[in-house]
């Protein structure tokens, strides 16, 4: 098993917490797992972007030129990233902040999501990034979500533990709206 | 018969590089004078800066570190923070504590780091040949001042302990001279004094010691003592400049 | 018990040096390593140590060769221009035989330069790189356990050879996180440090330096010194080699740069191609012997850097006659790490089928 996945968003978005959050879920169920997050100047910027390659081999390099799939919070990432995306690849994106025009490439599986939409109705939109997430297990069940139940804690801060339940109905919100939109 | 003088025990008995009329063995004198007074020989640690106070060992029998140019408050801090239950100090001079390595002395003096500073002030840089320091008095000539130091050209003379004592964290600043007994009687009490600070735990301690440099200033011994008094003395006035009581609110004692 | 740990590079340092009995840190904050003193700063005054966040790094590294010469195993750490002002202090800590580790999660240069991951400092890592002729010991993590298990090596060199030691990263492995096997190795059968400042009691005085005036005295010392470094030579030189038996091609590389090569190699024997890998893990002392082995047989080399070509001099004074040394390089800057797929193609450039 190999699998690789660039997500990015606006700072605050929430993407590097998605990404560590897979990352740690990944290593728990025994894979090798590199995450490799932008920083320091970049983040500055309002950007923020991060790698994650899970393997059942030792992963050689931790930055890659064309992921499986990318998650895009923003019309910036979307420039940035889709043009990356290996043929076939998938490409999740928050159609909230992203009109879908915008998506040049036909050689690539699209998910349109309204992240912040649906993290409105969830009553936070700092959840979108967990629908996101949702989706992405939804679609390529690269880790379980009984997994994620069970690292999560680990991945949240102490002071954002009792954020957990809501997180975890946000990242079921997101593989429920894939099932139903197919 | 009565013995009436000896040489401190933790002062080494060895020829000294000194100059003739140089005060800087006077200092490095005293510094063991209070070294005995205290008892402390054995739980003492210097740090040697670089000029002419770089043969620290080779006078006090204590161990020691060189220390770069500038720098020997930093590596003081190294040491006391790992043993603080021995003395550590050091002798700079002022191109080291008043050029180069102001950044360090200040920030040394902020910290309150329980360790003590005797610095010589002789106006001069005196091992590279007597180029001009920033202690150098207006209109004194040095080799990089050949026409007398200019203040549009290079500025005034530094005063490290009034600048130092503004700062909180220094417990004890003095300023002596060792030109005349009766200031070499006051400086010994200063230093012992800086001592007994950093053994009860006050804090960071300075002395500042006029020095004569009658080398490069290119004057007899005697010639030179006189200028301290006359020149050195009334740019830098002798004194303490701060105090902390020990027990008081703004001591660590 | 062995615990994994998913975290950043940066962090296996910080936690390796705790482990390693570390309790003095001095250091300025700098990107991209500022997480080292974050967590050290947290941790040290827990266990009885310090951490002092120091007004420059000229100052962190004195206050390290104080703690060092009062006989405590400390470390800094920095990056880029925060080292390039280490490096007087460096020349006194190795002049004056003091230990200690330093850590450059190297950013970009020269000057300000960027804080993308970068290798160019290898000159100055292993030549030294402050005045006078002296070595650094140098150990190149590639990953985030390596970050962790060399952090510890560096501490046990950097006492057995009474030599500060440094931890050559870069952004990029600071800021990775990865799973990392928290197992505190054996501690090395180190001498006593006879020679440390306590205060010279029942005892004579100890005296830390690097003045040496006296006829032939500091040639003497300097010889010394050389002597030190031919020992780690053969005593603590580190490398890994990979498929390089029936190579028809090696790829030389360091840290990240390997890391990302090992990705090529996996693609380049999948497609038939004879590529094997040697990854200097010491870069001082330099894996001489193993580069002269295998160039034996094999005879071409391609060095991939993200510089514009340093460690490719040392392969080149290490291989056998007759073999050919290319080099790969990327200059660092942001968007400048190289991918597998470009150092595949490189690998084709220069690869020719064999003739059998």
């Amino acid at each position: 098993m190999y699998y690789d996945v660039i997500i990015a968003g606006f700072g605050g978005q929430g993407v590097l917490l998605i990404g560590d959050l897979l990352s740690l879920t990944a290593m728990e169920e025994g894979y090798h797992v590199s995450f490799l997050p932008s920083y320091g100047v970049e983040m500055r910027g309002g950007t923020a972007n991060c790698t994650v390659v899970i393997s059942s081999e030792e992963i050689g390099s931790p930055v890659v030129s064309s992921p499986h799939a990318v998650i895009v919070m923003n019309l910036p990432s979307l420039k940035k990233f889709e043009p990356m995306i290996k043929p076939g690849g998938l490409l999740i994106l928050n159609t909230s902040l992203i009109p879908e025009k915008e998506v040049k490439r036909s050689d690539v599986e699209r998910i349109p999501i309204p992240l912040n939409a649906l993290a409105e109705k969830l009553g936070n939109t700092r959840l979108a990034n967990m629908i996101a997430l949702g989706a992405l297990l939804e679609k390529t069940k690269v880790v379980s979500f009984r997994s994620v139940e069970a690292s999560i804690k680990e991945a949240l801060a102490q002071k954002y533990h009792h954020l957990i339940p809501a997180n975890l109905e946000a990242i079921k919100k997101g593989a429920e709206f894939l099932r139903n939109s197919k | 018969m009565k013995k009436v003088f000896e040489r401190p025990k933790s002062l080494k008995d060895t020829p000294s590089h000194f100059c003739p009329g140089c005060h800087s063995g006077l200092i490095h004198r005293l510094v063991a004078e209070a070294i005995d007074y205290f008892k402390i020989q054995e739980r003492t640690i210097g740090v040697a800066s670089v000029g002419c106070s770089v043969f620290l060992y080779n006078y006090l029998d204590v161990d020691v570190i060189e220390a770069p140019h500038g720098r020997a408050p930093a590596v003081c801090t190294g040491i006391k923070r790992v043993r603080k239950q021995n003395i550590v100090f050091t002798i700079q001079g002022d191109g080291d504590l008043a050029a180069i390595g102001t950044s360090e002395i200040i920030h040394t003096a902020n910290r309150g780091e329980n360790i003590t500073v005797i610095f010589i002030n002789n106006a001069v840089y005196g091992m590279t040949g007597g180029q001009m320091a920033p202690t150098t008095l207006l209109g004194q000539r040095t080799t990089t001042s050949p026409y007398g130091r200019d203040v549009q050209q290079e500025g005034y003379p530094v005063r490290m302990v009034e600048l130092l004592s503004g700062l909180e964290g220094s417990a004890f600043i003095a300023r002596a001279a060792v030109n005349k007994p009766a200031n070499l009687m006051k400086a010994k009490k200063l230093i012992r004094r800086a001592f007994e600070m950093q053994i009860n735990n006050m804090g960071f301690s300075m002395v500042e010691v006029l020095s004569a440099c009658p080398t490069n200033w290119g004057l007899k011994p005697l010639e030179a003592n006189r200028r301290v008094e006359e020149e050195m003395i009334p740019c830098f006035p002798l004194g303490v400049f701060k105090e902390k009581i020990q027990g008081s609110e703004d001591s660590r004692g | 018990m062995l615990k994994k740990v998913f975290i950043k590079g940066n962090e296996a340092i910080a936690r390796a040096a705790v482990d390693a009995g570390c309790r003095y840190y001095f250091g300025y904050p700098i990107t991209p390593q500022s997480d080292i003193p974050e967590y050290l700063s947290k941790v040290l005054p827990k266990l009885g140590g310090e951490f002092i966040q120091a007004e420059s790094e000229i100052a962190s590294i004195n206050m390290l060769m104080g703690a060092s010469a009062a006989g405590a195993r400390s470390m800094t750490s920095s990056s880029g221009p925060g080292i390039s002002l280490k490096q007087e202090g460096l020349s006194y800590m190795a002049g004056s035989e003091l230990p200690g580790v330093v850590v450059n999660v190297a950013r970009c240069g020269p000057g300000l330069g960027g804080i993308a991951p970068s290798q160019a400092e290898y000159f100055q890592a292993t030549k030294g790189g402050g005045h006078g002729d002296y070595r650094l010991i140098v150990l190149a993590p590639e990953s985030g356990q390596e970050m962790y298990d060399l952090t510890f090596k560096a501490f046990d060199l950097a006492d057995k050879y009474r030599n500060p030691a440094m931890i050559l990263a870069d952004g990029m492995l600071g800021q990775m996180k990865e799973p990392v096997l928290l197992q505190p190795p054996r501690k090395m059968d180190l001498p006593d440090k006879d020679w440390v400042l306590s205060g010279a009691k029942g005892r004579p005085q100890n005296i830390i330096k690097s003045l040496y005036l006296g006829d032939k005295e500091l040639e003497r010392h300097t010889w010394q010194l050389w002597e030190k470094y031919q020992r780690m030579k053969k005593e603590d030189v580190m490398f890994e080699a990979r498929e390089i038996k029936d190579a028809r091609l090696i790829i030389a590389a360091f840290g990240s740069c390997a890391r990302i090569a090992k990705s090529t190699l996996r693609q380049a024997r999948a497609e038939g191609l004879k590529v094997g890998l040697i990854r200097p893990i010491t870069l001082f002392p330099f894996p001489e012997e193993i580069f002269r082995q295998a160039s034996i047989d094999t005879k071409m080399f391609l060095t991939i850097e993200m510089n514009t070509g340093q460690m490719v001099e040392d392969v080149r004074l290490s291989v056998s006659p007759g073999t050919v040394v290319y080099f790969y390089g990327r200059p660092p800057g942001a968007g400048s790490l190289p991918s597998p797929d470009e150092i595949l193609r490189e690998i084709k450039k220069v690869y020719e089928p064999s003739s059998e």
